[in-house]
This record gives structure tokens, C-alpha cells and sequence, in this order.
């Protein structure tokens, strides 16, 4: 199982990468496989305010709808929009080409609460 | 999953495959294999093999048969022919479907394919209806085992199967054949929308014949590939077919569920009286296609809209990966079933467009 070690990770199966003054947000390739082949990316719109817990979005697979949550609070500046045409790059490439969100937080503080990728490797084990 | 889930003979074979399993109808079963978009896309364009063991088979001998099956199926039974297959329901007296099933004339007996779900309860309804009559249930369900094997490309290859004429054999015939001193049953039916078959083998020797279809790891078989559960659920939306739990259901009847087509409402029969009334009075709610605006898709129980007044629910729906488009199944009442007419269904809070089509959204080309 891929997970890159650069980066955070939630219970809930979103990663966070911290790069200069922002947050990427996506969900693991776990996750993606997990909802098999994805077909719609409810993105949340540039500019949007979000809490920490907030859900950011919805992903929309053959077999299930699921939310997307942010742990972490702040404004959303970009969103993926090749995902509007192209959903699928989340299950091709989940933790780079498949990144949903970026947002500039409020603090990052949420974010040390946060699974690193060996715990999140641990996590998913003992939860499948 | 369950401790208690019935894995198939082909169980290990399907994990060495590499699918991804689940349990549906108490069965541990593939719901894919290289993915479900794939995996329809190749149904609709090559040929797929899937596992469909789990569905219930029963054998039904006596002289009584043809009366009893008659008695509780919508479909006209009375003369049933040697060798044919008739898709049909078995509903309660209110109408309510109980199932739908194949019911196959063999020679000196009768065959029955119920979803795996209802297996139990169509054998009660069976035995229940039986005492009195020269009738045997046996449900061979566990002893044997069950592939469908579907696409365009299934003709050109059935002659690896069995040694015999199988592309003059029509839709809804069997025949059974002798294969390595084993009795195979060969159906021409399925439920993709595509030609194919459906192979009904003793439980254990599906595993050396599978290696027939499938060829080995080191040596796949260059054209027919697995599919998975999740592939079967999104090639019959497109075709239309309905599922029992979506479109059928005790909840409503035959005729309800746009399957008007295999009840003979002249006979007498399990649930007759109550479907005439509904034909005399005119259906209040039908079964309808729906396509909807965008990617997203409508699943069962989302509400259907017609202006601000509901109008209906969805039964099952999925992102086309044929037609590219968000279709849908649903109970509309009839007011709102014209064909054209703009509804909308409620997705995530949102009202998204849609429109009633015609079914099935895809056919085959002849």
C-alpha cells in the first residue's frame, strides 16, 4: 500500500501536505481504491471559508458517495478542476495528480493531531 | 463479513485472482476484479466470465410440477417445452413479488435460478404449496455452481466450452452435455444485455472447468476475462433488467414493476387477483427510466420530483459507462411517466435534472 510519508493523514481517509503557506488536501489511494472506480468530484468553491471538521466535498464512486472532510480550517484558494472532467485521477494517482483542495489554514496546529504515514499504515490494517 | 458467509467453489480462485471481495446475499463473492468500469466496458465489447454460483438452484421432480409452478408463477407454464427456459415472478397472494426466477423445462424434472437472496424463502413458498402434490424439492444450490459468460465474443468461443452446435441453440434454450463424464447444463441467457451463456456444473468440477475459460496464471486465456458483481449490477441497469431489493420487491407487484410481459393474467395464479383489479383500474405508480443531467449518480431511495411534488423514488442508478450518462431506474407515479418528462431527483441536498426515457438505455446490436 502506497502512502507517502511526506504527509499527514485522518482517520477518514483525506491526506494533508503542507508546502509553504499551504494545505493540499486529498483522499489516500487506500480510499480511493477502496470506493473503486470514482465518477463525480463535488468540489467546494474557490474563495469558500471552511472550519476545521467542515466537509470540504463529495466523492462519488459505482459503488458509494463519500464526504470529504478538512481537519484543518481556513480559505479555500484553489480546487483541482480537472477532476470535473477527469474523476478518475483520483484512482489513478490519489496522493499527486488526484489532490482535491488547496487552502491557506487559519493555524496548523490541527494537523500534529494527525496520523503519520507509518500510523496510518497501522491504521488502515487493523481497520480492514 | 460474517463467519457464516457460503463461500463458492471458486472462492480461492477468485482471491488468487486478485478480487476484491464482499459478501452479498450471504455469499463471499468478487465484486471486481481489474475494476468495475473495466470490466463492463470488456462485457459490452469482448467476453467476461462471472461467478454467479450464488443464486439458487432447485430441482423440482413429480408429476405435479408443471400444476404447482403453474399455480404460483405469473408466467404461463401449462405446456411448457423440453428444453426451453421461462423468465417469470412468483409473487404473494396481495401481488407483492416474491421473487423472479428462471423456471427450465428438463425432461423427467423442472429447474429453478431464484436470486441467492431469496433461496430460503422461495423453497418454504415451494414447500409450503407442495403437501398433497406428487412434487420433490431439492435445492442443489450448495452442490453445484454457476458461471455466466457474456459479450459478443462468447459465440466464437463457445466451441472451447462443449464440442457442439451451441450458436444455433436460441435465447432461452438449454441442453445439457456430458463433459468430462460430468453433466453440464448450457443456458442461453444472462444478464448483461449481451449473447452468452449461463453453465450450471457439479460444485467442484467448476474448477477444472474454469481453467477452460479462464486459462491459467502463466497462460490467460487471450479473449475471455473475470468480472466481478459490481460490473453485473452496472451492464444490467444499462440493459435495463431489474434486480430483486430495487425494482422488485414484496412492496409493490409484477405489473408495477414494468414486468407486465411475463404475467398471463388469464390463468389462475398466485397473485392474479390483485394485479387485475390494478390493470381494470389502471397502475398508480410504473417502473421508468430516468437520464439525469451531470455526473452524478441517483441511488435507490433518493426522492424524484415533479415540479415541487414528489413524484417518486429511484430503484437503481449508475454512471453509464457505455453512454457516458447519469441513468437511473425509478417508481414514478404514472401522472409523471410519460416519456420526455422533466423531473428532478435529489442528490446531496441538490435537485439535478432529469428526464424519462425509454428502456432498456442500451441494446445490443443485431
Amino acid at each position: 500500500m502506497k502512502v507517502p510519508t511526506d504527509r499527514k493523514y485522518s482517520e477518514t481517509h483525506e491526506w494533508y501536505l503542507i508546502d509553504d503557506d499551504n494545505v493540499t488536501v486529498g483522499i489516500t489511494q487506500y480510499a480511493a481504491d477502496e470506493l473503486t472506480d470514482i465518477t463525480y468530484v463535488e468540489l467546494p468553491e474557490v474563495g469558500t471559508t471552511v472550519a476545521a471538521g467542515d466537509q470540504l466535498g463529495e466523492v462519488e464512486s459505482v459503488k458509494a458517495t463519500s464526504e470529504i472532510f478538512t481537519a484543518v480550517g481556513g480559505e479555500v484558494i484553489e480546487v483541482n478542476t480537472a477532476l470535473v472532467d477527469h474523476p478518475e485521477l483520483i484512482n489513478d494517482d490519489a496522493f499527486e495528480e488526484g489532490w482535491i483542495v488547496k487552502i491557506r489554514p487559519n493555524s496548523t496546529e490541527p494537523l500534529t493531531a494527525l496520523l503519520d504515514a507509518k500510523e496510518y499504515r497501522l491504521y488502515v490494517r487493523n481497520a480492514g | 463479513m460474517t463467519d457464516t458467509a457460503l463461500k463458492t467453489p471458486l472462492y480461492e480462485t477468485h482471491l488468487a485472482a486478485g478480487a476484491r471481495m464482499v459478501e452479498f446475499a450471504g455469499w463471499l463473492m468478487p465484486v471486481q476484479f481489474a475494476g468495475i468500469r473495466e470490466e463492463h466496458v470488456y462485457t459490452r465489447t469482448a467476453c467476461s466470465v462471472f461467478d454467479v454460483s450464488h443464486m439458487g438452484r432447485l430441482k423440482l421432480t413429480g408429476d405435479d410440477c408443471e400444476s404447482l409452478l403453474n399455480y404460483l408463477c405469473t408466467r404461463n407454464l401449462a405446456g411448457a417445452e423440453t428444453g426451453r427456459s421461462y423468465y417469470s415472478h412468483m409473487c404473494r397472494e396481495d401481488g407483492g413479488i416474491l421473487d423472479d426466477l428462471i423456471v427450465s423445462r428438463f425432461e423427467s424434472y423442472w429447474g429453478i435460478v431464484c436470486n441467492g437472496v431469496n433461496r430460503e424463502k422461495i423453497f418454504a413458498w415451494l414447500s409450503k404449496h407442495s403437501p398433497g402434490t406428487d412434487v420433490t424439492i431439492e435445492d442443489q444450490t450448495l452442490s453445484t455452481a454457476m458461471v455466466a459468460i457474456q459479450g459478443p465474443k462468447t459465440m466464437e468461443l463457445a466451441s472451447e466450452i462443449v464440442d457442439a452446435d451451441l450458436c444455433s441453440m436460441k435465447r432461452y434454450r438449454f441442453r445439457v452435455f456430458e463433459l468430462m463424464g460430468m453433466p453440464v447444463s448450457v443456458y442461453r441467457s444472462g444478464y448483461t444485455g449481451e449473447d452468452g451463456f449461463e453453465v450450471v456444473v457439479p460444485g467442484g468440477f467448476v474448477k477444472l472447468l474454469l481453467p477452460k475459460l479462464l486459462g491459467t496464471k502463466d497462460r490467460p486465456h487471450p479473449v475471455i476475462k473475470p468480472a466481478g458483481l459490481g460490473a453485473r449490477d452496472t451492464l444490467r441497469i444499462e440493459a435495463g433488467m431489474p434486480l430483486y431489493g430495487h425494482e422488485l420487491t414484496e412492496q409493490w407487484d409484477s405489473l408495477t414493476a414494468g414486468q407486465g410481459w411475463c404475467v398471463d393474467l388469464t390463468k389462475d395464479f398466485v397473485g392474479a387477483e390483485p394485479m387485475r383489479k390494478l390493470r381494470e383500474q389502471g397502475l398508480p405508480r410504473r417502473l421508468v427510466g430516468l437520464q439525469l443531467e451531470g455526473r452524478r449518480i441517483a441511488r435507490q431511495h433518493y426522492k424524484v420530483y415533479s415540479g415541487d411534488q414528489e413524484a417518486g423514488e429511484v430503484t437503481s442508478g449508475t454512471l453509464s459507462p457505455t453512454l457516458s450518462k447519469s441513468i437511473a431506474m425509478a417508481l414514478i407515479a404514472s401522472e409523471h411517466t410519460g416519456e420526455g418528462t422533466c423531473l428532478t431527483v435529489e442528490i446531496g441536498g441538490k435537485r439535478v435534472a432529469a428526464k424519462v426515457v425509454k428502456l432498456p438505455f442500451y441494446k445490443r446490436p443485431k
